[in-house]
């Protein structure tokens, strides 16, 4: 599993916008990096880039040192790019189970799926708990980890996570977090974007502070979680 | 300064959510004041309750020193209050002089009517040449970038004169430049007497523009201070940063 990223000079925005003005990042493989600062500072975008859901206009993304920039989402999953979005992302209507079996909706091998699906649930034990319930009837603690699961119906290399303790309570937001540590423990390269940085910052290997769409600083994560050059960029002191 | 606008107590829930939590701040006549917190924080709905867009669930708001005592957008907008919004609201199908005219305050029968009166018509113009969108006038205002909306927006608001605006998020999603372009505005009607309170997440601009910067955390004030004392608050940094 020893897939890192690369980000060089992407420019990338929405409509007349560039929210990215020539973004540099490392994502090194089999680690965490935490991706961190204010609000409009171009998190999300540097995820919809690297999953193919926004095309840069300029720059690269390397995926192992291969060049896939401009890919499509679908692309990138079967080079095995899972992009977990901030907003609740389960289909409330559907059970848990059929949820999880979404996550494989690109392998026609009907077997194969439920083999996985049946190992998801033995990791993930709301998945079996829950498995008939409609997936929206869990909290916000649960389908968070119903779309991990999901997620890792393809078994991915690489994982983008957009926000994923947002709007968590602190219990669900550290089950979370240790999932998190678990899936890198395993070799993943995981790229996690967090408003709250300390909390993000403490699983993290590396971080990386945007500002106005590049990366401001970067240091491995210990170093940024006592570094008061982080509340400067968060916070505009010259 | 006096205050011209004081909330007190505000309280507003959503569901089991208090988005606003007693929350009490005061901006003064003439300054250029800042209201900017984390996400969630209860921002914009402070705007939303002050303006009348939505009710409270308790507290008083005080405007030009009077209690205003069920807030509603149109008669706040009389008294001198305005405001934009983060995501821009301008009428697509309209030229932009059209959205300048009708962000007059105005009756009902004067909308229907749809006769625009001289004098509205030169104000209107005075304003678009005064933001530099005098050659978009005929123009539909869908047809302007993102950017150009905010400032017509900015603009339509000025129509009514008001002595207070409350500008949510003027530069959310917009380039360096008209950054820049937007803060001069700011400073030019600042310097002709209108008071502004501003949410921005753009902090260079909030900290070289705003004096004092109150901060909001969890629906309630946690500082108010000069802009070099708010980015120095463990506090803030606290806030922003997460535990």
């Amino acid at each position: 599993m020893d897939v890192g990223l690369e980000l060089r000079g992407v420019v990338a925005g929405y409509g007349q916008g560039d929210i990215l003005r020539g973004l540099d990042l490392d994502v090194p493989a089999g680690q965490i990096t935490c991706l961190i600062g204010p609000n409009g500072s171009g998190k999300s975008t540097v995820l919809r880039v690297i999953s193919g859901l926004l095309a840069p206009q300029a720059g690269q993304v390397r995926l192992a040192g291969k060049n896939v920039t401009g890919w499509s989402p679908r692309a990138m999953l079967n080079q095995g790019v899972a992009h977990v979005p901030q907003e609740r992302s389960v289909f409330p209507a559907m059970s848990v189970w059929d949820n999880v079996l979404m996550g494989a909706y690109i392998n026609n091998d009907h077997n194969a799926v439920a083999r996985r699906a049946t190992e998801i649930a033995q990791r993930f034990p709301i998945v079996a708990r829950r498995r008939r319930d409609l997936a929206g009837s869990l909290s916000g603690g649960e389908q968070k980890t119903v779309e991990i699961a999901r997620t890792m119906m393809l078994d991915p290399p690489v994982l983008c996570f957009d926000e994923p303790s947002a709007g968590l309570e602190p219990r669900a937001r550290k089950t979370i977090f240790g999932i998190l540590a678990d899936l890198s423990r395993e070799g993943r390269t995981i790229l996690l974007v967090e408003q709250n940085a300390r909390s993000g910052l403490a699983i993290a290997h590396n971080g990386a502070v945007l500002d106005a769409g590049i990366v401001g600083l970067a240091a491995p994560a210990p170093e940024l979680l006592d570094s008061p050059e982080v509340g400067r960029l968060y916070l505009g002191a010259s | 300064m006096s205050a011209l606008l004081a909330v007190e107590g505000l309280t507003k829930s959503f569901g089991g959510v208090r988005a606003l939590d007693e929350c009490s701040f005061e901006v003064a006549e003439g300054s250029v004041s800042a209201l900017i917190g984390p996400n969630g924080s209860g921002k914009t709905t402070a705007f939303n309750v002050i303006t009348g867009y939505q009710p409270a669930d308790a507290g008083r708001l005080a405007f030009r020193g009077r209690a205003v005592r069920r807030p509603d957008p149109c008669r706040l907008q009389r008294l001198g209050l305005a405001r934009t919004f983060q995501q821009t609201r301008v009428f697509p199908g309209l030229t932009a002089a059209e959205n300048v005219v009708l962000a007059r305050s105005q009756s009902w029968a004067g909308l229907l009517r749809r006769r625009v009166s001289g004098p509205d018509r030169r104000r209107a113009g005075d304003l678009l040449d005064e933001f530099g969108l005098a050659a978009y006038a005929d123009m539909p205002a869908g047809r302007l970038s993102y950017g150009q909306r905010k400032l017509l927006e900015f603009a339509s608001v000025l129509m009514a004169d008001p002595l207070l605006v409350l500008l949510d998020e003027p530069t959310a999603g917009i380039n360096p430049i008209m950054i820049e372009t937007m803060e001069q505005h700011i400073r030019r009607r600042h310097a002709r007497g209108v008071t502004f309170l501003i949410v921005g997440h753009e902090m260079q601009f909030v900290m070289r523009l705003c004096d004092p910067v109150i901060v909001l955390d969890h629906g309630r004030p946690i500082a108010c201070d000069a802009p070099g004392e708010v980015q120095n608050d463990p506090r803030v940094l606290d806030a922003y940063l997460g535990d």
